[in-house]
């Protein structure tokens, strides 16, 4: 690659990183030119899915059945699923706390969610693992993580795996605002980078870290400015929006698959609820939840999709009736699983 | 207080647990607060006290923290001296140990112990041993911070007892207070002291209410604690363990077995005059931590009695309980069974005592 190339790169990744929420690409009947109207409504389907499987494991909670704390994603499901809906199942993924979105988004079974959240043998991790740790290797997921920017790294190693052994998969490494201060992030990039590795990292910046806003912890305003550190684009993106994330995450996925190596979509988005179950919302006014709860991803894709004739409010009507079903049969499969037994207390700490 | 000193006292034969709970006292009259209170009373005292006394660490400030323990620090001296970092664990722990060094006097709480893995780099290479490198030029004045242990079901990154990686550090000093009375006194010694303190707080404690002291008390570092005299066994335990340990004791003491209970308190330095003087004793010792059981701090308290004129009193093998060869599970029955917990205690002192083991 020559130099004139790099200095290409750094502007376009310079240029895109300007690019706020505010102009990002508005609708158009050409939004989805990858994407079929079944796969839309897919897309839907999986947003409610989402949504009401947070709810429901919420409401679980409350009821006791459900050990531990939570991270709710409500209000970043077009995030999830955007950028999943660029990725095949041979594709891999690494996500964070929040991550019952992303594992979802990928693919996984929401009764084997439950069964891990409710601590049962046919969980996702056998009832080791609860919320904090879900994943679904068979969809390519490799986990929720209890560490802060501790995925980020090891979706770098698993892209480094792929080129190795030139098997065509890309990553994606999901993380929050609050893990690019981790200096894991930064090595990550800056190795993805001089390998040229397929990975795609996605910021979800959701304003906040626990407590802290991204104003007080980060020390530029947009996290995809960091991409032009490590040489690779950066843009940001409305991320309750979601033609603006596939968009951004096909160009990415592509990118990655023809080698030419990791890309930074800093998605912007919202936590409408708080950080886990522990939050008095200290930090942040009522005015503030609301703005972000009016700009709601699921109805604004919906009301999008209505206009464009790519579905009907019976068919709408028809996803959520279809996501309830999943739901409660999801919850009476959970319950039904067995609990694993203290004589396997040690089982999975190393290979048997 | 003194009340409450002299009732300690009348427990404590005269040749254990030598000086415990010195109280300098400029402390009066107690009253119950919880381990978390007694905790954030502690900073606020320091820092009244002393200006070079700051907080360090994420969500410590209008969050208050992930237990609550900062609470409202924030809006008595402001975000300048309750200061919420990035999420940066191993560059704040820099930071810290660089103030430190220069006539700060930082406290730097960790919102999870597990969290000290990210900084093991600071904190093992760098303020373990810069007074020893620089031959004794420099002082590093840092107290840390470490909610701990199982329990919560927070499951396996949220849930460990790391205290004894580092009390293998020579240079670090780790103290493990059971209790809301030594979680104020032990952080004041802590602040006093010229050098790296670890302090490992069990989650499950936060709330545990006791007796604690107005004003500015210390309880030294590396001082064991007698907690209750008893001829048959002696269980020495750290942290939430002992409580698990007393509850034992009182349940075997039922049974004829009279239990002494030591709560060693510091890992780092560890008082080992008060264990081999308990052994002498009592004849018999079990070991009562969360921490994995191999190579915890059970290991080294057995060699030390091992290698100790009190090894030729003992009358049975010496018994350690310790977490179990895993990660902290998050099914909430795994999670129980995989540290120790109050029956295991008793089942086990019990076949000791009979000599069933
Ligand atoms: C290394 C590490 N430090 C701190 C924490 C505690 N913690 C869990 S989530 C979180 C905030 C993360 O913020 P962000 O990355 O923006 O993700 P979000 O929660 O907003 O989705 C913190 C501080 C942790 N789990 N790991
Ligand atoms: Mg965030």
């Amino acid at each position: 690659m020559g130099v004139e190339d790099i200095e290409l790169r750094e502007r376009s990744a310079a240029a895109r990183a300007r690019r706020t929420v505010e102009d990002a690409v508005p609708m158009s009947p050409a939004t989805y030119p990858r994407l079929s109207n079944e796969s839309l409504r897919q897309a839907l389907h999986k947003m409610h899915l989402i949504r009401r499987f947070e709810e429901s494991a919420e409401d679980a909670y409350m009821r006791g059945l459900v050990h531990g704390t939570m991270h709710l994603s409500i209000g970043q499901e077009a995030s999830a699923v955007g950028i999943c809906a660029a990725l095949e199942p041979t594709d891999y993924m690494t996500s964070t706390h929040r991550g019952h979105g992303h594992c979802i988004a990928k693919g996984a079974q929401v009764s084997r969610m439950f069964a891990e959240f409710f601590g049962k043998e046919d969980g996702y991790c056998r009832g080791r693992g609860g919320s904090m740790h879900i994943a679904d290797v068979s969809t390519g997921n490799l986990g929720a993580n209890g560490i802060v920017g501790g995925g980020i790294p090891i979706a770098v190693g698993v892209a480094l795996s792929m080129k190795k052994q030139k098997r065509s998969s890309v990553v994606a490494s999901f993380f929050g605002d609050g893990a690019n201060n981790e200096g894991a992030f930064h090595e990550a990039l800056n190795m993805a980078s001089i390998w040229k590795l397929p990975v795609i990292f996605v910021c979800e910046n959701n304003g906040y870290g626990m407590s802290t806003s991204t104003e007080r912890s980060t020390a530029v305003k947009n996290v995809a400015e960091r991409a032009s550190a490590y040489s690779m684009p950066g843009i940001v993106v409305d991320g309750n929006d979601f033609a603006a994330v596939v968009a951004a995450a096909f160009e990415a996925v592509e990118r990655a698959k023809q080698g030419g190596g990791p890309s930074l979509i800093e998605s912007k988005t919202y936590r409408v609820r708080g950080h886990s179950r522990s939050d008095r919302n200290r930090y942040r006014t009522k005015e503030e939840i609301e703005t972000w709860l009016a700009r709601d991803p699921i109805g604004a894709f919906e009301r999008q999709l209505l206009r464009q004739g790519v579905v009907t409010v019976s068919e709408i009507d028809a996803i959520r009736a279809d996501v309830e079903r999943e739901i409660a049969d999801a919850i009476a499969f959970a319950t039904a699983s067995p609990a694993p037994t203290v004589e396997e207390l040690t089982r999975y700490v190393y290979s048997d | 207080m003194s009340t409450r000193t002299e009732e300690r006292s009348v427990l404590r034969p005269q040749d254990a647990c030598a000086a415990h709970r010195r109280i300098r006292s400029r402390a009066t009259g107690a009253r119950e607060l919880s381990y978390a209170q007694a905790i954030q009373e502690a900073l606020a005292i320091a820092m009244e006290a002393d200006e070079r006394v700051f907080l360090m660490g994420e969500d410590i400030g209008v969050y208050g923290g992930a237990f609550q323990v900062t609470g409202d620090l924030v809006q008595r001296f402001g975000p300048e001296r309750v200061m919420d970092t990035p999420i940066s664990e191993l560059g704040a722990a820099g930071v810290a140990i660089g103030a430190a060094l220069t006539g700060l006097r930082p406290i730097f709480e960790f919102q999870f112990s597990d969290f000290s893995a990210l900084a093991m780099e600071q904190i093992v290479n760098q303020a373990a041993k810069l007074r020893f490198m620089l031959g004794g030029a420099v002082s590093v004045p840092l107290v840390m911070r470490f909610p701990s242990g199982s329990g919560t079901g927070a499951a396996a990154q949220h849930s460990q007892s790391l205290e004894a990686w580092f009390a293998h550090v020579p240079g670090l000093k780790v103290v493990q207070p059971s209790t809301p009375y030594d979680a104020k006194g032990c952080l004041l010694a802590a602040i006093a002291d010229p050098d790296p303190v670890m302090i490992f707080e069990h989650k499950l404690l936060y709330k545990m209410k006791g007796d604690v002291p107005r004003g500015h008390y210390t309880v030294p570092l590396g001082e064991a604690r007698l907690c209750r005299p008893g001829r048959d066994v002696t269980i020495v335990a750290t942290s939430i363990m002992v409580h698990r340990s007393l509850a034992a004791a009182k349940e075997l003491a039922g049974e004829g077995i009279e239990a002494e209970v030591i709560d060693l308190r510091s890992l780092r330095p560890l008082d080992r005059d008060a264990l081999t003087s308990s052994v002498k004793r009592t004849h018999r010792l079990v070991c009562v931590y969360e921490g994995v059981k191999t190579l915890g701090i059970g290991a080294e308290i057995s060699a030390s009695i091992a290698e100790s004129d009190a090894f030729d009193y003992l009358d049975a093998p010496i018994l350690r309980l310790g977490g179990a060869e895993c990660p902290i599970p998050y099914n909430p029955e795994l999670e129980k069974a995989a540290v120790p917990q109050t029956p295991s205690i008793v089942a086990a002192v019990r076949d000791l005592v009979h000599g069933r083991r």
